[in-house]
């Protein structure tokens, strides 16, 4: 009851803009869409097969999923959920992030080992990067200059120059790197490893690791504790990351990289999304089959909402 | 192609300012060999299961791959020559390559050869043991040349036993094949019981007596053969089968005389590695695999990658080539390696045994993975599993 009032209240004080959250269903092979105000499933959509990786244009006019078993990525219309085209993007697309301007869309391709580039207006394929093994986490520095990518079985967080395509840094980070986000102003790049429990904090100018965040939760076997998603408020204060099956996400202070707290969420938490706002985060918790929503401000767990099979990956439409 | 090699090595020479020490990219070669020491045998009694030829090679081929791509930010890179031969042979095969100058041998044989190639290697190469259960070359047998990555009896038992109390399945009826190698399965499955609070209520042993193995409607012999033989045993809840040599343990379910689960050698099998593991990673490992070879991958496969990945990640995180540094480092606590098993994989300083979870697991589907969460340990969860320090009977 009391979270139920904490989120009529929260919604009380948001400017009235609902924003479309899309939800990838990786076995389920569908995305489900929820209303970002009132929380409620709109519905769930085919996207084709192992849907992973999901992002959205910066006009909010075109959905992007990584159809992983398809070797592709589909694009969607974000309102009729119908299929536009698709986008060449090498063999077993996991994850993808899109250049600030909306345009390239650079693609790991986890079974190939590489990164591939492609032209989100001519669907051409700009370049295919060689990268580590088990190519994951993509990450781009708010000027669009370098994108990152880590391979899960090299352990690297490969720094690309976005239009040489050059690979310019390599930084060994800890086991099983899934995750690449840099902050607004870009002086920091969060790194998280998933088998290694670390989130390493890089210098981007410098490119070396300046310090390495660890969690501890009471209770909480220190293997079950695997960093995934990494999100950053937009004013750089606040980190969140998720920490698969501890079942938590952490909540870090931006300036001194100390764990402030951990929020009780779903079963096995991966991807998160802010909406717009910042008020609402999403997090996709794929054993429970349902995304929590958390209350960035309180810092307290909402609601759950039950979607698909195994949630996957989560984008917020923009304004 | 042209193009991608150009951007390659400009990526290789820019990086190794932050990661890689060396001031020029400079390749070194990290040489190593995979030895699968062959015993003629019966086959398999599942067809399913005959042995392919690339058995173990082809996990080798993965891991070279896997470690040549990182191996290449680093001026590393790694090769691992394929030998096959007999028990007769192994310690000439194994002279040949150490004079030829690998420092590392992965060695697919049994226990008896395992240990004899041990010793005759002596200090002049590192060794990993990547098919011999025995708890002996972990205990008393033990060498320190030898880095086990394949889990122990011992540890196969305890993942087993902590299963089935968690079932609460504690009467076990426990039938053990006439090989040296049931027998040390056996007996890891009876500390286990011990260890856990199973009780053993029953006892039997499955003589091979050769017979009939396979033949034209044989299933007929094996309908009255296997409830005649587990007839009139103690009220148990589960029958777990020790037979290592894979003689009569694949005819136990649903011929047994009281309708029990199978477990152990047949039914629910404690293992390394399972071709149907799809969690922590494992799809994509199982599709770069099954995209090399075209078949699924076994535990000799698993095994195998696991040993040269091993001393990949060694090279990648010492940042160095030097055999001595790399032994060093991987016998150290600070090494650990991801295995798609969810954690780290570490090592036992006390047995040089690699630390990891069992997977439980049928014919199709995994069923489990031990150790099972309410088994707790003051210093890592795995080592509820096998051979604690404080139990050892290894000394270097």
């Amino acid at each position: 009851m009391k979270h139920l009032l904490t989120l009529v209240l929260c919604l009380a004080a948001t400017p009235v803009l609902a924003n479309r959250v899309f939800v990838s269903n990786e076995k389920g092979n569908d995305v489900t869409v929820l209303d970002s105000e009132t929380l409620e499933v709109i519905g769930s959509y085919p996207v084709g097969n192992r849907p992973r990786g999901i992002t959205i244009s910066p006009d909010g006019k075109e959905l992007y999923v990584c159809a992983s078993d398809d070797d592709l990525v589909r694009v969607f219309d974000p309102e009729t959920m119908e299929e536009t085209h698709t986008l060449p993007s090498g063999p077993d697309p996991e994850l993808f992030v899109l250049h600030p301007s909306g345009n390239p869309l650079y693609i790991a391709n986890e079974d190939d080992n590489l990164v591939t580039v492609v032209d989100t207006e001519t669907h051409q394929v700009l370049a295919e990067i060689p990268v580590g093994v088990e190519p994951e986490g993509m990450g781009v520095s708010p000027d669009g200059k370098v994108v990152i990518n880590t391979s899960e079985t090299t352990n690297m967080a490969h720094f690309i120059d976005s239009e040489t395509f050059e690979i310019t840094a390599n930084v060994l980070v800890d086991s099983r790197p899934r995750f690449a986000e840099y902050n607004h102003d870009g002086s920091k790049l969060y790194v998280s490893a998933e088998i290694g429990g670390t989130v390493s904090v890089i210098d981007p100018s410098t490119q070396e690791i300046v310090h390495k965040i660890e969690f501890e939760i009471p209770g909480v076997l220190p293997e079950a504790i695997q960093p995934v998603g990494v999100r950053v408020t937009s004013d750089g204060s606040r980190v969140f990351v998720a920490l698969g099956p501890a079942n938590r996400v952490a909540v870090i202070d931006g300036e001194t990289d100390e764990v402030l707290e951990y929020l009780l969420v779903g079963q096995r938490v991966w991807q998160m999304a802010f909406t717009p706002d910042e008020k609402l985060l999403f997090t996709t918790n794929g054993n429970s089959n349902d995304v929590s929503v958390i209350d960035v401000e309180s810092l307290e767990v909402v609601k759950s909402v039950p979607v698909g099979q195994q949630p996957w990956g989560v984008v917020v439409a923009p304004d | 192609m042209f193009k991608r090699i150009i951007l390659l090595l400009a990526g290789v020479w820019m990086m190794s300012a932050p990661v890689a020490a060396q001031d020029q990219p400079e390749v070194t070669l990290i040489p190593s060999a995979v030895l699968r020491v062959e015993e003629a045998g019966l086959p398999p009694i599942s067809r399913l299961e005959l042995p392919p030829e690339d058995l173990g090679f082809a996990g080798a081929r993965l891991a070279i791959e896997d470690n040549d791509t990182t191996g290449r930010f680093m001026g590393q890179d790694f090769e691992a020559e394929e030998v096959v031969t007999t028990p007769d042979a192994a310690a000439g095969e194994m002279d040949r390559l150490i004079d030829e100058g690998v420092e590392f041998i992965v060695i697919l044989a049994d226990d008896e050869t395992m240990l004899s190639l041990a010793d005759h290697a002596g200090d002049r190469v590192m060794l990993f043991n990547a098919t011999a259960h025995g708890d002996n070359l972990r205990g008393a047998d033990c060498r320190a040349n030898t880095i086990h990555v394949a889990p122990s009896h011992a540890m196969l038992a305890d993942g087993l036993a902590q299963f089935l109390m968690w079932k609460k399945w504690s009467r076990w009826f426990l039938i053990e094949g006439s090989h040296p190698e049931d027998t040390a399965f056996a007996e890891a499955l009876r500390r286990s019981a011990t260890k856990f609070g199973a009780k053993i209520v029953e006892e039997r042993v499955y003589e091979d007596t050769g017979g009939a193995r396979r033949t034209d409607s044989g299933h007929v012999q094996v309908q009255k053969q296997m409830p005649v033989f587990t007839q009139r045993a103690a009220e148990h809840d589960v029958v777990v089968a020790a037979d290592d040599a894979g003689i009569f343990a694949g005819y136990l379910p649903y011929q047994t005389w009281d309708p029990r689960p199978v477990t152990g050698s047949a039914g629910l099998m404690p293992r390394a590695w399972h071709a149907a593991m799809e969690a922590w990673g494992a799809s994509q490992f199982q599709n770069r695999f099954e995209k090399l070879t075209n078949r699924p991958m076994r535990d000799e496969d698993y095994l195998t990658w696991l040993a040269l990945r091993m001393i990949g990640e060694a090279a990648t995180r010492s940042q160095s080539s030097d055999p001595a540094t790399l032994k060093e480092f991987m016998l150290s606590d600070q090494f650990e390696v991801a295995g798609f098993k969810g954690q780290k994989l570490t090592m036992r300083d006390w047995d040089h045994q690699v630390r990891q979870p069992i997977l439980l697991a049928t014919d199709l589907l995994l069923t489990s993975v031990s150790p099972q969460d309410e088994y707790l340990h003051q210093v890592s969860q795995l080592d509820t599993l096998g051979i604690d320090r404080s139990e050892t009977e290894c000394t270097f």
